[in-house]
Formats: structure tokens, sequence, C-alpha cells
């Protein structure tokens, strides 16, 4: 049985509402400082609007750069949400109880970066809304072709985090209640309207409840649509042989669950170390992660290495080339063994030992590794497919980054980081009441001669 | 509006010297902006038709291969289905056409385009300051942040058709003449209505020297190209 500190409800109050109502000072340093990379970020985009789309990196063929990968690195993570929050919910996995709202908070800001990717990308940005569906301009005839996977993206990601946003809010409420009653003016009122009028009545929790369960149900279609959907701005496109392929879509299905889970893990070893949570988020919960990330992992290797393999079947030479620059020239073969070591062949070893499994620090890294390597495989199916498209050869190419590329991608990590930290300051992110459930569940009372839990759910 | 047309073009790679003529021809008709060494360097120079060159035997017995390239006018387009916004569609002449104004620059067409003759504005284009009197009144000059490619000179079709119809006649073979067409020196262009069975084009495409480039992606280009295929030719694998 798991080992597990005894909790009061004053415990409990105390510790998760530490960073809300007594916010330290290094807190607000951090968030200046991201805040700054993201104002960098965003006058690296002013700048492309200004002087347009050539100062990217991008050329003939390689229309698509970083950019892209980026977008299909952040809507990667904001996977973790989906499976943690619906999936584990649903098969009440006891130890999802701390990480769901810090994989929800996480999608919902991971999404919404991801969500401004293809606006930075645009050779005419200003124009996006003839393409996404509030937006559509039918007063003057601008038809959406609902024929092109751009329209499916904007669809799938709104719809995605819209059911993630109510999710993350409805099953704020009763936390948002107890900070109600422990603010005090300006933030009191918002608190309180953000609140509902919530009482902590029978009846209220029974609505909370059935609503979650619904929402978790109503959510699972999302987890296969959304990253089917981003495949499919790949897989349909013929006229790139490395991309035209059937196994894009749950390929790219759990590879967003692989660097999702992984991306989770990360969050919650940053909090617990910043925030001393380790009775809340304790090595039981980075146990069981690590175990479900083993599973997804191996899974991901299974379709990478289907998917590389039938590259080699037809035996044409686009494929074949598109291998060739993958595996041997400079820098793709360099960043190939990165990506092959950092998303598989390093961590995935190293959690099958439990003691690797339960160290905070090992788990940080391990999981930050598998992001880095999941980064690089969207690269390396990205531009190098663009850059030997067909057996025309005098039409191969390559493609650098510019700075203001690097820039927007690194401003994106500040910018999903600094969401979170933003949600850590003004909502707890491990949800108080699954918590004081959780205790209260594991709770044993003595009856007779035997331990009997003191509470049971009611199925 | 049923109009029974469907442009096409044959390229006799046979007769394509690669003296570039159509190339100029293009840039000058259709507003391209001057393609200066940076254009080049950083790959985004635009060109509607240019002549890929490819070699053919290795040194010393080595040939140069010219095949002049430009936008196919695919009936089963690959570049239009993936525009979000119907910037780009095929019209009833067999055009594939795109709609400057419409378009928002994702460069999905550019990409699910196997011949890559799709072209991105990746700058404002400029004109020096001699060269402004030359632009042609009758062809949009394209802003920055959007695609344009060959249209096979609309302009020009409409152009005759208007003139035609003036004339009070129909539109016969060789009325309408692409810039390209018109300023090639050995004739190796021939353009026209594949649908006209007695026109020079659909003769040519029924030719025994005809092939379509990446014909196996099953997207039906409008260009045919003819090349005598030599039984006894270096069998070595091309090299740009």
């Amino acid at each position: 049985m798991q080992q597990r500190p005894t909790l009061t409800e004053i415990d409990i109050n105390r510790d998760l509402l530490r960073p809300t109502l007594a916010t330290p000072m290094w807190f607000y340093g951090l968030m200046m400082f991201l805040f700054l990379i993201v104002a960098g970020a965003l006058g690296a985009f002013a700048w492309a609007i200004n002087h347009g789309t050539g100062v990217y990196g991008l050329n003939r063929p390689v229309m698509w750069g970083f950019l892209l990968v980026n977008f299909v690195f952040w809507v990667g993570i904001s996977h973790a949400g989906v499976m943690l929050s619906a999936i584990l919910r649903l098969a009440n996995a006891e130890w999802r109880r701390p990480a769901t709202r810090a994989a929800e908070v996480l999608t919902v800001f991971a999404l919404g970066t991801a969500a401004l990717h293809p606006l930075f990308h645009l050779g005419r940005p200003w124009r996006i809304y003839w393409s996404m569906p509030p937006g559509y301009d039918f007063g003057r005839g601008i038809w959406p072709d609902i024929r092109s996977p751009f329209v499916w993206d904007p669809t799938a990601i709104s719809t995605y985090l819209t059911s993630t946003a109510l999710f993350v809010g409805l099953l704020l409420i009763p936390d948002i209640a107890v900070l109600r009653d422990r603010s005090s003016g300006m933030m009191q009122r918002v608190y309180s309207m953000m609140s509902l009028g919530w009482r902590g009545n029978t009846r209220q929790w029974k609505l909370q409840i059935i609503a979650g369960f619904l929402l978790s149900a109503l959510i699972l279609p999302v987890f296969v649509s959304v990253h089917s959907i981003v495949s499919w701005d790949f897989a349909v496109q013929i006229a790139v042989e490395g991309w035209n392929a059937t196994i894009f879509a749950p390929y790219f299905v759990i590879g967003a669950v692989h660097s999702g889970v992984a991306g989770v893990i990360t969050v919650l070893a940053l909090l617990r170390w910043l925030f001393k949570w380790e009775n809340y988020i304790r090595d039981d919960h980075f146990d069981a992660l690590a175990r479900l990330l083993i599973v997804v992992a191996v899974g991901w290797f299974y379709f990478f290495v289907i998917e590389f393999m039938m590259g080699f079947y037809p035996n044409e030479e686009p494929e074949l080339s598109l291998r060739n620059l993958q595996l041997t020239e400079w820098p793709f073969n360099a960043a190939f063994i990165v990506f092959a070591l950092t998303a598989f062949f390093i961590p995935v070893p190293l959690w099958l030992f439990r003691k690797v499994r339960r160290n905070v620090a090992l788990m940080f890294w391990t999981t930050v590794m598998v992001n880095i390597g999941m980064w690089l495989e969207r690269f390396l199916i990205i531009v190098p497919s663009l850059m030997r498209k067909q057996v025309l050869t005098f039409n191969w190419g390559s493609y650098n980054p510019s700075p203001i590329e690097l820039i927007l991608v690194g401003g994106s990590f500040a910018m999903v980081f600094l969401g979170v930290l933003t949600f850590v300051k003004f909502f707890p992110i491990i949800p108080l009441a699954d918590a004081k459930e959780g205790a209260i569940m594991a709770t044993e009372i003595r009856v007779g001669k035997v331990m009997v839990p003191a509470a049971y759910r009611e199925e | 509006m049923a109009i029974e047309r469907k442009w096409g073009m044959a390229v006799d790679a046979d007769k394509c010297t690669g003296c570039q003529a159509c190339v100029v021809a293009c840039q000058s008709e259709n507003n391209i902006p001057i393609n200066e060494s940076d254009h080049f360097l950083q790959r985004r120079a635009i060109q509607w038709i240019r002549i890929e060159r490819y070699w053919e035997g290795e040194f010393p017995d080595v040939k140069a291969r010219f095949v002049p390239m430009l936008c196919q006018h695919c009936e089963n387009a690959p570049c239009e289905p993936v525009c979000p916004v119907f910037a780009t569609y095929h019209n009833n002449e067999g055009l594939n056409v795109q709609v400057y104004n419409r378009c928002i620059g994702t460069r999905f067409c550019a990409n699910n385009d196997p011949w890559n003759v799709r072209f991105f504005n990746f700058w404002e284009p400029v004109w020096p300051e001699t060269l402004r009197n030359q632009l042609n009144s009758d062809v949009t000059v394209r802003s920055r942040g959007i695609m344009e490619k060959c249209s096979f000179c609309v302009q020009r079709i409409r152009r005759t058709v208007r003139e035609v119809t003036r004339e009070g006649r129909e539109v016969v073979d060789g009325d309408v003449v692409p810039a390209c067409v018109q300023s090639c020196p050995t004739n190796a262009l021939v353009f026209g209505d594949l649908n006209d069975d007695s026109s020079q084009v659909s003769g040519l495409s029924k030719s025994g020297r005809q092939y379509r480039i990446l014909d196996q992606l099953g997207t039906e280009p409008a260009i045919y190209y003819l090349k005598k295929v030599d039984p006894n030719a270096i069998t070595e694998e091309a090299h740009a």
C-alpha cells in the first residue's frame, strides 16, 4: 500500500493555497523574466508582420519550418490533459488526483500557444479569421473549403480548447469557493463571482460530480480527433512522399500522449520542488505516471519503427533519399541520434527501475529529455520531407531557421510556463477537493477486528 | 456556362535549347519582380516558368538536359483542395486559377505541389524606378504574403476571346498565345485547346513521344512533354 502522511483539511488548505495566498517574492521575479521573453517573441512577430514572411528562414520547397514543428509539438503536449483527466477519471485511477488539474492547465496553455503558431506562420496573418470557425467571412462570400485540413484544424483545436477550459473551470468551482472565503477586497469579489454561488451542499456536489463525468466522456472523441487532424495536415499531401502515409494519424496521437504525459511529469516535478509539496505529489504518483509512460512510449516506438521501415518497402527514390538525408547527412543525422536516444533509448530503460521512477530529479530530467526528443521527431518528419519532396532533384532544397523563428519558438515555451505560473498564482493547481476526498478515502477505521476504509464511493 | 475548352500545352524537350527566353518573356508579361542574386541564394526566386537542367552521363561524356517547368494545370490538382479559403480552384476552361486577394498565405498549396511551381511572395515586390513603366496593366501586381503561379497568361486568353467575339467568330487554334510560347525560338512550346481534336496541341498530346511528369500521382497534368527515348542512352541517374 502507498505510504501516505495523515493530513487534516487545515493542512491541505494551508499547503495547497500557499502560492495563491502567500506568494513568495521569487515568484514575481520568475514571472517578470518569462514575461520579458514573451514580450520579445511578440516583438519578433511584430517585426515579421512589418517586414514580411521573408524574415523566416523558409524558402521553396521548404515552405513550412520551425513554426509548424512547434505547433505540432504544443498540440502534442496538450494531449496530456485529456489523457489524464478524462481517461483516468473514467477509469477511476486513484493516483491521478494531484496530476489532473496540472495536466488540464498545461493543456489549456499549450493549446492556446499552439493555436498562435498558424497565425505567426501565415503570409497575411490579419486574414486568419477567413479560415477559423467564428470568423468565416460569409458576408463577403469568403467560404472556407471544408476539404482543407487547415479548416479541420481550427475546428478541432477550438473544440478541444473550449472543452478543456470548461473542464478546468467546472472542477475549479469548489476550490474557488475556498479561496473566496479566505481572500478580501477586490480578489474576493472576483472569486465570489467565479465560484457561482458555491456553498458546498450535497446537491451542488452531486451536480458537479455528474458534470465532471459527463464532460470526461464527451471529451473522449477529442482525444483521437485533434492530433489525427494535425497529422492530416501532413498525411493528405500526395506531393510530399515522406508525409503521404496512412499511419500518421495513430502515430501522431500516441506520440502526442508520449510527450504530453512526459510534460505533465515535468510540471509536477517542478511544482513539487518549487512549493515543497512532497506530501501531495508523492513518489507513488511519479511511479504510477512513469509506468503509464513506459506503456505509451513502447507503443509509440512500435509506430515509429513501422513508419520508418515502411518507407523502405516501396523502394522508391524519394523515400530512400529522405531516409538517406535523415540518417546520414549533417545536421539531420545528429538530430536523429539525439532524437532516438532522448525519446526512447535513454529514458525508457531507466524507467524500468523502481528507484528511478521514485526519484523526482531523475524523472524531471528524463521527461525533459523525452520532450527534446519528441520536438526533434516532429522536426525530422516535417523539414527533411519537404527538402526531398519528389524525384525532381532540381528542386531539392534545404532550410535554416532564422533568428526570428528561434525567438518565436523560445517565446512559446516562456508563454506556456508563464500561463501555468499565472494560473498557480490565482488558483490552486492541485485540486483541494480532490486531495481531501483522497485523504478521506484512504482513512481506515477499526470495525471489530478488521480495518476497513472509512468511506466508500457510491458507484 | 459550360465552355468546352481545356487549355493545355505541349513541351517538346527534344527541341528545347535551354535559352531561357520563355523565362524572360513570362517575367515581363506577368509583372514578376526582378529576381536578384539574393532571391536565388535564399531560394525564393519567382519564375513562373523555369528551365530545370539535369546532367546525363559522366564527364566528359556528359549532356545537359532541359526541362521547362511551369504549373501543370492538373485536372485533379493536389494544390486545390488543401487551400482553406478557396484561393485556388479549377475553372471551367481547365485552368488552375489563383485568386490573389483571397489568399492568406498558409503555403499549404506550395507544399502539396509536386513540381514546386507555386511561388510565395516572401517580400513586398519592388521594381527599379526605370522599370516602373514596363509593368503590364492587364496583370495584378501581387503584394507580399500570397502565393502566385503560372496562369497560362489568362489575361491573353481573355483578351483574345474578347477580340475574336468582336470580330464575330469562334476562337481557333493558334489564336491564344501565352508569352512563353510566343517567345520560344525553337517552337518547343505549343499551347492550345486539348478538347479540340484538330488543334496542334491535342495532336502532340497523342504523340508516341508523349509523357507527363509525375504522371503516377494521378493528378492528370495538362502539360504534355515530348521526348524521344534513346534506347542507347547512358542509364546513369540524373543529377542536378
